[in-house]
Order: C-alpha cells, then sequence, then structure tokens
C-alpha cells in the first residue's frame, strides 16, 4: 500500500484511485440561524491521517459529530463508503469515535470498556478476550486492564478511550481533540505513537484539532476551517509553503505580509510593488497575474535572512532592529523599515556567544529568495 | 495514628454527634429500658428495672418475656411480615412510578425542570395528614372515584376500595413518591449524556443504552430513593389507620394499640426495638452502595 504522507512538495495533492471511503456533499449544519458548518465538501480515501484544523467555533467538531451520527446535516449528505449516512443512527454506522472528555464508563473496569462495543455485536467470549488482550498491549497498557476508570491517570485514561474506539476495528476512527487534555510532552510522544498506530492498523483517522503543530505533525492532510467554511485543503508542507488565503498563512506558522500590487509580470516572474515595503519586490511563484491586481506578498520569517556581502538576495530591505525574543533554539527579531512597516525574521542560535550579536537598534539590511515567498490575492 | 483532633475540628464533628446522643440515641436507651421491664398498674405504666436492697445491693430485674412473646405470637410475627410487604411492594410501586418521571423532568428542557420539580414539592404545603384525609373522600364507595367510574360507565357496582389493603397501597405510593423522585431526578441529571453517545458510538442500541449505562449509574438514587421510602413505610400509622381495614396488619398499627389501647408500654417498647434492628439492615446495605457508589464518581 503506497504511504499517504508520500508527496512532492511543490505539486498538489493527488487525489488515490478509487471512490473516496469518506465523500462529505456540500453539508451544513444550522443552529438556529447560526451555520455551524456552512457549505462543506469534502473528500477522504482510505488509509488517510485526515485533520479538520482551526480555532474553537470554526465548526470542526460539528463536522465530526456528523460523521459519527450524533448531529443530522440540514442540508447535503454524508456518504460513507458510498453508503448514505443520513438515515443510518449512530449505532448502526461503520465509525467508531474517541472523545474529547474520553466518555469511559465509571461503572466498568477498563477491559470491560474495551469489551463494550465487541458484547454489542455479539462476538464470543474467547474472541473477545484476545481482542481486548491485543488491544490492550496496541496502547501498552497490560497491567491496568481490572483497574476503573477513576483510579487511572489522565494519559492511561486517554488510552483506554483509543483502546475502546479500536476495539472493534472499524474502518474509520474519528479523534475528537484525542491529545487535548494531555501536558505538553505527553502530547507530543502521543502524537508519534497514534502516527504509528494508524499506519499500522491502516485504518483512516480523522482527527478535530486546534493546534497546528499537532496536525501538522500527524496528519497527511489537514483541512483548514473558519466560520464553518473549509478554507484549505492540502498535506501539511503545502498548507504551510503555499497558503492560499492570509487566513491560511496566518494560522499555520507565522508569517510577513506586505501589501501591494502586481506591477508586471513576465513568464514565471511576478513584480509587485509595495508600498509597505517601500521597493518593488520579485516573486517565482504563482499564478499569472493581471498588473494592477491588488495582492498580499506573504514570506515566512525564517526565509528572511541577512544580506551578505558575497550573497546579494534579491528583495532587498533595510531597517532596524526593534524587538528580540529569545527562544533558545531560535531567535525573532522585529526590523521597523523606513516605512514604519515591520517585519520579522528568525536566526537560529548556532553559537553559543557569538562574537557580535545582534542587538537593539542595530541596523540591518534584509532579503529573500524570489521563490521563498508567496502572493496571495485579495 | 493521631487520635487527637484539632479543638476547632473536634467541636464541629461533636455537634452532629452530641444530636444523635441525645435525640436518637438517648430516647432509644429509654425505649429499650422500658422493654426490658414489666406492665404495672402506676404512673408510669411499668415496673423499675433497679430496686436497691439496702446495704448498698441494687437488684435488676429484665424480663425478656416482651421479645420472646413477639417472637412466638403469631399475630406480631404477622404483623412484622404485612409490614414489610407492605413497605417492599409500595416502595417498588413508589420506583416503577418515580423513575419515569424523574427521567422525564432530567431530560426536559431547562427551564421546564424547576417547574417540574415544584409539581412534585408542591404537596407538601399541605398538611400529611389533610392529604390522607383527603384520600378518604375520593376513594370511598360513593366518593370521587367511584362517582367518575360509574358516571363513565366502566363499573356499575360502587368498588370497595376504602379500608382494603389497596387503599394503603395507594396511601403509601401518594404519600412517599416524592421521597423517590427527587434522588433519582439528583443522579440522573448528573449523569454525563456523552456517555449515552459513547456506548451509542459502540454499537448500543437506546433501549440497551438505558439498561447498560443508565440503570446501572442511577442505581445510587435507586437505593436511596427506595430507602427514603421503605423505612418510614415499615413503621408507618396514620396511613394504615385511616385508610386500612381492621384486617390491615401492620407493625405501627398494633404498636399504638399496644401503647394507648392496651397501656402495655414494655411490649409497645420491644416492638419497637425490633423494628429499629429490623431496619437498620437495610441501612447499612445502603451505606455500603453508597460508598461503593462513591468511590466511582
Amino acid at each position: 500500500m503506497p504511504s499517504t504522507r508520500q508527496f512532492t512538495p511543490d505539486s498538489a495533492w493527488q487525489a488515490p484511485e478509487g471512490e473516496p471511503i469518506i465523500r462529505i456533499d456540500q453539508v451544513s449544519k444550522r443552529f438556529g440561524d447560526f451555520y455551524a458548518v456552512d457549505d462543506v465538501s469534502l473528500q477522504i480515501h482510505a488509509g488517510e491521517f485526515f485533520s479538520l484544523l482551526g480555532p474553537s467555533g470554526c465548526g470542526k467538531t460539528t463536522l465530526l459529530r456528523m460523521l459519527a451520527g450524533f448531529e443530522i446535516p440540514s442540508e447535503g449528505r454524508i456518504l460513507i463508503d458510498g453508503q448514505d449516512m443520513t438515515a443510518v443512527p449512530p449505532y448502526e454506522r461503520p465509525v467508531n469515535m474517541m472523545f474529547q472528555s474520553y466518555a469511559l464508563f465509571p461503572h466498568m473496569n477498563v477491559a470491560d470498556n474495551i469489551a463494550f462495543g465487541l458484547k454489542q455485536e455479539g462476538m464470543a467470549k474467547s474472541e473477545r478476550q484476545s481482542r481486548v488482550a491485543e488491544m490492550l498491549s496496541l496502547v501498552q497498557i497490560e497491567k491496568l486492564a481490572t483497574r476503573k476508570p477513576h483510579q487511572l491517570s489522565g494519559g492511561q485514561r486517554q488510552r483506554v478511550a483509543l483502546a475502546r474506539a479500536l476495539a472493534k476495528h472499524p474502518k474509520i476512527l474519528l479523534l475528537d481533540e484525542p491529545l487535548g487534555a494531555l501536558d505538553k510532552k505527553l502530547r507530543e510522544q502521543t502524537q508519534f505513537e497514534l502516527v504509528n498506530i494508524q499506519e499500522r492498523l491502516g485504518i483512516t483517522f480523522i482527527v478535530v484539532t486546534h493546534d497546528q503543530e499537532e496536525a501538522m505533525t500527524m496528519s497527511s492532510r489537514i483541512a483548514l476551517m473558519r466560520d464553518g467554511r473549509v478554507e484549505q485543503v492540502d498535506p501539511p508542507r503545502r498548507l504551510y509553503e503555499y497558503p492560499n488565503s492570509r487566513y491560511a498563512a496566518d494560522f499555520i506558522g507565522s508569517v510577513n505580509l506586505l501589501e501591494g500590487f502586481v506591477l508586471a509580470q513576465e513568464e514565471d516572474r511576478v513584480t509587485i510593488r509595495s508600498e509597505e515595503a517601500g521597493t518593488d519586490l520579485e516573486v517565482t511563484h504563482g499564478q499569472p497575474l493581471i498588473p494592477g491586481t491588488p495582492v498580499t506578498l506573504a514570506v515566512r520569517p525564517e526565509k528572511v535572512r541577512l544580506q551578505t556581502t558575497e550573497n546579494r538576495l534579491p528583495n532587498a530591505l533595510s531597517g532596524v532592529i526593534k524587538e528580540i525574543a529569545y527562544l533558545g533554539d531560535v531567535s525573532i527579531y522585529h526590523v521597523e523599515l523606513p516605512t514604519g512597516k515591520r517585519v520579522q525574521f528568525t536566526q537560529s542560535n548556532i553559537q553559543a556567544l557569538a562574537e557580535q550579536p545582534l542587538t537593539w537598534e542595530d541596523s540591518v539590511e534584509l532579503g529573500w529568495q524570489a521563490n521563498s515567498c508567496g502572493v496571495l490575492e485579495r | 495514628m493521631r487520635w487527637r483532633l484539632p479543638r476547632g475540628r473536634s467541636l464541629i464533628i461533636g455537634v452532629p454527634w452530641l444530636w444523635l446522643g441525645l435525640f436518637f440515641l438517648l430516647p432509644f436507651l429509654f425505649v429499650l429500658k422500658i422493654s426490658l421491664a414489666e406492665p404495672a398498674l402506676a404512673q408510669p405504666p411499668y415496673t423499675e428495672l433497679f430496686s436497691a436492697l439496702g446495704d448498698g445491693l441494687v437488684s435488676v430485674t429484665l424480663n425478656f418475656g416482651n421479645y420472646l412473646l413477639l417472637l412466638d405470637d403469631p399475630l406480631y410475627r404477622a404483623a412484622l411480615f404485612g409490614s414489610l410487604k407492605i413497605a417492599a411492594i409500595s416502595t417498588l410501586i413508589c420506583l416503577l412510578l418515580g423513575y419515569p418521571m424523574a427521567y422525564a423532568i432530567a431530560r426536559s428542557p431547562g427551564h421546564w425542570r424547576l417547574p417540574l420539580l415544584m409539581l412534585v414539592i408542591l404537596p407538601f404545603w399541605t398538611s400529611f395528614l389533610i392529604r390522607v384525609y383527603a384520600w378518604i373522600g375520593i376513594l370511598k364507595g360513593n366518593g370521587l372515584l367511584n362517582n367518575l367510574l360509574l358516571w363513565s360507565g366502566l363499573i356499575d357496582q360502587p368498588l370497595e376500595i376504602l379500608h382494603t389493603p389497596i387503599a394503603v397501597y395507594i396511601g403509601i405510593v401518594y404519600s412517599y413518591l416524592p421521597f423517590v423522585v427527587l434522588p433519582l431526578y439528583a443522579t440522573l441529571i448528573r449523569l454525563d449524556l456523552t456517555l449515552l453517545e459513547a456506548a451509542a458510538d459502540l454499537g448500543c442500541p437506546p433501549w440497551k443504552q438505558f439498561l447498560q449505562i443508565t440503570l446501572p449509574l442511577s442505581l445510587p438514587g435507586l437505593i436511596a430513593g427506595g430507602m427514603l421510602v421503605f423505612i418510614p413505610a415499615v413503621g408507618e400509622f396514620v396511613i394504615p389507620d385511616l385508610l386500612g381495614g381492621p384486617n390491615t396488619l401492620m407493625i405501627g398499627k398494633l404498636m399504638w394499640t399496644e401503647f394507648f389501647s392496651n397501656k402495655d408500654w414494655p411490649l409497645a417498647s420491644s416492638l419497637a426495638a425490633v423494628l429499629l434492628v429490623v431496619l437498620i439492615v437495610p441501612f447499612v446495605a445502603m451505606r455500603h452502595f453508597e460508598q461503593k457508589a462513591g468511590e466511582e464518581t
């Protein structure tokens, strides 16, 4: 099976052959006058690790709950494995969900929690026991089988919830903020574990998260949501390198945005005149644009570099350092241009103490490659 | 282990202990003392347990005859079992009626819950005695219920309900229903509804969700409500006296007869002591369940 994580960063994501396992078709969900989900269409393929990313209230959880069957779409329809799910109740859907609160049954021990779904489908006891044992070892909690949920730590509960949701070997697993309740160290560790489990079992994972780092780390594709709508669907790297809106550029990582308009368009090179930058800027990536179109140029802080004498970078700007944030591995510098606009750039702190470190009020010359920035239409 | 509590804390803990000691333990010791005496034509109408013989000698006369009589006499055994039976059946009916009520209130929209709970509590604003009397007017031969049934043509002879065990059941169930609804409501409203979603997600249809999730998790409320009905119902006197017939044997009624009609205080006291022991058993069981449930939440 070809891994869904293989991609060529510069080209768009290629859908695999065949019918998608989930087809969300112009789905909306209204609560009164409020559209929690607004005309969303998505196709998710078998084996994907698909993230629904966005701030709270963007409709990602409502969309997940519609997949599970806890909410019925007001408009549109959802097909799972080619079958229309509109009239199918949650207990007959081929999906399982891991809840944000874990929702472990407090009156059952760990093994009974995991066996609950298997019991519902009438699996024989011996088979059930071996499946429970398999699940316990998958999430490495063999010793906790007879504990009650209230005797477990947060991280252990998270594992039980995952094991319970996976026990029926569903084709699709829905995860609502699966790592939300864990502390940072445990979260980072568990991210990779989730990916490993997903790859090993070949189950399609659909994860709701508000954490862009988490989505970037785990996903094969991310759907970035805002106000009930999907802004962009792309693999993490493409979403980061080529955001197609200011919102997308700003939500994933940090970005410098410079307003301007298209001055000239030649073959693969666009020249943008930006009053904010106080100069003309060159971009070699993007669709052909008609001169005069107002655009925003987006460049990531780590792509902005100091000019050196031996290697002049295009898109040269000069300014004065106004703020420095030392983050250990990197430092972020805020540079004020003569126009008053501030531009951020980052430098890794390779040497513990550089001979002549940059400091406040230093004048610096910056620049970046014409192919390391993007153009966003306004 | 430290045996001495800080002074402030022991004071606070001391208050309820003092209360229980003064108003429960001490009266019970009086009752126990009377139950070991013999009836006498005196004021108060029983013999003293202790009598001074002079020379510092004190003679103690304990009469276990009352307890032997209770064990031996079929009337008292029948009354005790009759009380337990009536209380148990009433408790069961209360739970069967109260559970759907509490469930409906807990699942109703937020702004409906308070008015509905008020309706459950509202009867308490009228005296218990008056409400039981009102049932006489409803249940008697030419009372409200019979007139309604005759008028609607469902029956052509008035039903004989008053002064039968059925009237006692109606009275007890009516009077104690709120005591079941309230604790059940309290447990059902706390039930995390995502647990039901999780069960549904794992392939559990609604009726099984009720049996496997809702019912076991509302067990503490069921037990608390059941005990709140069962315990007072066993010793109930007013309802069987007013609504029951001459052959409705209940221990509370018997105790009243022994105490006031037969002036046999020792026998009445021994009845009270036996009743207390019988009721302590389910109470300890309830505590046990509550502690188990407490560990789980």
